[in-house]
């Protein structure tokens, strides 16, 4: 009894749960440094976590006593120590969408807004609050990423937090929002010509050169552990309950499939009842190498050009591809894509039924749950979860010329009430 | 026909550490037999069991990915560069 609840006490005070890593494909296992591909089969690595021992320790009750951040999971999250970088992310809001559910003939919505997350509005904060931290531990002084834009806005502000140099690459042609938004914070910014997957191709000898903690690349195992807090915080704030129906946007496939390991890992853990959660991923026309090889019931993925306004979903050559389109159809779900101006339109729809101002990647998301339901693939009597991940204000070239111009008139009641005469008004 | 290969931090324990490699061959596919031979055990690691490209290494053939040319068919010039790197994560 005493050796048992010494035990117990031990596991309490215990800070990490992690075992090392692990290959995705051959399962070959490597100690918890910063690498992110076998050297044997050139698989992915995943963190591989003690999960008998985090049964022991975790419950609702332990994670609704934190504060409401990303590392009230902290027992599923990759680090040795606490937190020392972005301790105040996540925990955003899920907003029951009844207007937009109206709109679309759904009985139950809702949006996950990471639009609103911090410090930098976007989804990416949390994985480089988990990047930076697992940095730090492992004594890297200088990080740097490969970006479609959100990842280098919260890397540059994060490593400003974490004193640490960072070094930001990106293609030449993002919108301004995503450029000075991350300049703005003293990072070393450099333009690449070409699309992201030149980007990343460099990154990747950059990363092999000068021996920098590659938030994307050589951290990347432990990065990519911080998108499962997106999917921990639907659950606990739909009232520890999966939802029936999650909508993704996909860029390199990672989040789609964090988010089905984040709800399988609460049910094996026993914090919530057995859940048939059904993934559907969402890409854009001009960049859909995942949507394609889902429609057309493939699991190769044949790498494209993008050619699209959703920047940040712009990869042409997506590195999760392949389990993606796994975590798709083990989950029963499907994938769809849509096209430039359906997306705009996705972002209005969402601004104007919710009050909320997404970024090109939302658009796409809220145009491809329209498009399902639309289809009959997504039901309407079930509930839906939309993942929105930026901000809107950052993407505003999309949508400058798409809203209506702001009539300019003088500072006088004549000249209003001359244009409100234009309009059936309420002036109740 | 010699075309410089950029080698991958995991394949470098193969190459005695080398980041490039010069090696002959007319396409993608004789410069991996040729790596696998001045190597020994280069194919196995880039190639599955069906001799296919590995799912999660990309072949760039002076900075074009070789899916968008003939894959391993691709035909390689004298002086061309290959670059083999790991898939990478992004995007959002």
């Amino acid at each position: 009894m005493v050796k048992e609840r010494l035990f117990y006490l031990y596991l309490e005070m215990k800070m990490s749960f992690v075992k090392g890593l692990k290959c995705r494909e051959c399962g070959k296992g490597y100690p918890k440094e910063a690498l992110h591909v076998c050297s044997f089969c050139f698989g992915p690595l995943e963190v591989d976590y003690e999960y008998e021992e985090i049964k022991k320790v975790i419950s609702r009750k332990k994670i609704e006593s934190r504060p409401p951040t990303m590392w009230r999971y902290k027992e599923l999250l990759p680090l040795d120590g606490e937190p020392t970088v972005g301790m105040q992310v996540g925990y955003t809001p899920l907003v029951k969408a009844d207007n937009l559910a109206r709109k679309l003939g759904v009985d139950e919505l809702y949006i996950k807004n990471d639009s609103v997350n911090y410090p930098t509005f976007s989804f990416k904060d949390r994985v480089v609050s988990a990047a930076l931290s697992k940095a730090k531990e492992l004594g890297f002084k200088t990080v740097a990423c490969a970006t479609t834009g959100n990842l280098g806005n919260s890397v540059a502000a994060q490593a400003v937090q974490g004193n640490l140099e960072s070094y930001i690459f990106m293609p030449a042609n993002l919108e301004r929002g995503k450029v000075i938004g991350t300049s703005i914070y003293g990072t070393n910014i450099i333009g690449i010509n070409g699309n992201y997957d030149g980007v990343n191709r460099l990154c990747s000898e950059i990363a092999d050169k000068y021996g920098w903690a590659f938030a994307n690349i050589n951290i990347r195992p432990y990065y990519a552990e911080g998108s499962k807090t997106y999917g921990y915080e639907i659950v606990e704030q739909l009232g520890w309950k999966a939802p029936k129906h999650v909508v993704v946007p996909m860029a390199g496939g990672s989040l789609i499939i964090k988010i089905g390991k984040a709800i399988k890992e609460m049910t094996e853990l026993g914090l919530i009842d057995k859940s048939d959660t059904s993934l559907y991923g969402a890409q854009a026309s001009g960049s859909s190498p995942i949507s394609t090889a889902v429609k057309k019931g493939s699991d190769i993925i044949t790498p494209v050009k993008p050619d699209t306004i959703a920047h940040s979903i712009a990869i042409g050559n997506p590195a999760d591809g392949y389990y993606s389109v796994k975590a798709i159809n083990d989950s029963g779900g499907c994938a769809e894509d849509v096209s430039d101006d359906e997306l705009v339109e996705g972002i209005k729809l969402l601004a104007s039924t919710e009050g909320i101002f997404t970024e090109t990647a939302g658009g796409v998301t809220v145009a491809v749950t329209k498009k399902l339901i639309e289809q009959g693939k997504l039901p309407r009597d079930e509930s839906i979860v939309i993942c929105v991940t930026g901000n809107g204000l950052k993407t505003l070239e999309a949508v400058m010329d798409k809203v209506e111009k702001a009539p300019v008139i003088e500072a006088n009641i004549e000249e209003f009430n001359a244009l409100m005469e234009k309009k059936e008004v309420c002036t109740a | 026909m010699p075309v410089k290969v950029r080698i991958p931090t995991p394949l470098r324990s193969l190459t005695n550490g080398e980041e490039e490699v010069t090696v002959e061959g007319k396409s993608i596919k004789e410069v991996i037999d040729n790596l696998e031979t001045n190597y020994n055990g280069f194919k196995e690691r880039l190639c599955d069991e069906n001799g296919q490209i590995r799912r999660f290494i990309n072949f760039y053939l002076n900075d074009e990915d070789i899916r968008f040319k003939d894959n391993q068919e691709t035909a390689v010039n004298d002086g061309d560069q290959i670059s083999i790197v790991p898939a990478i994560a992004g995007g959002l």
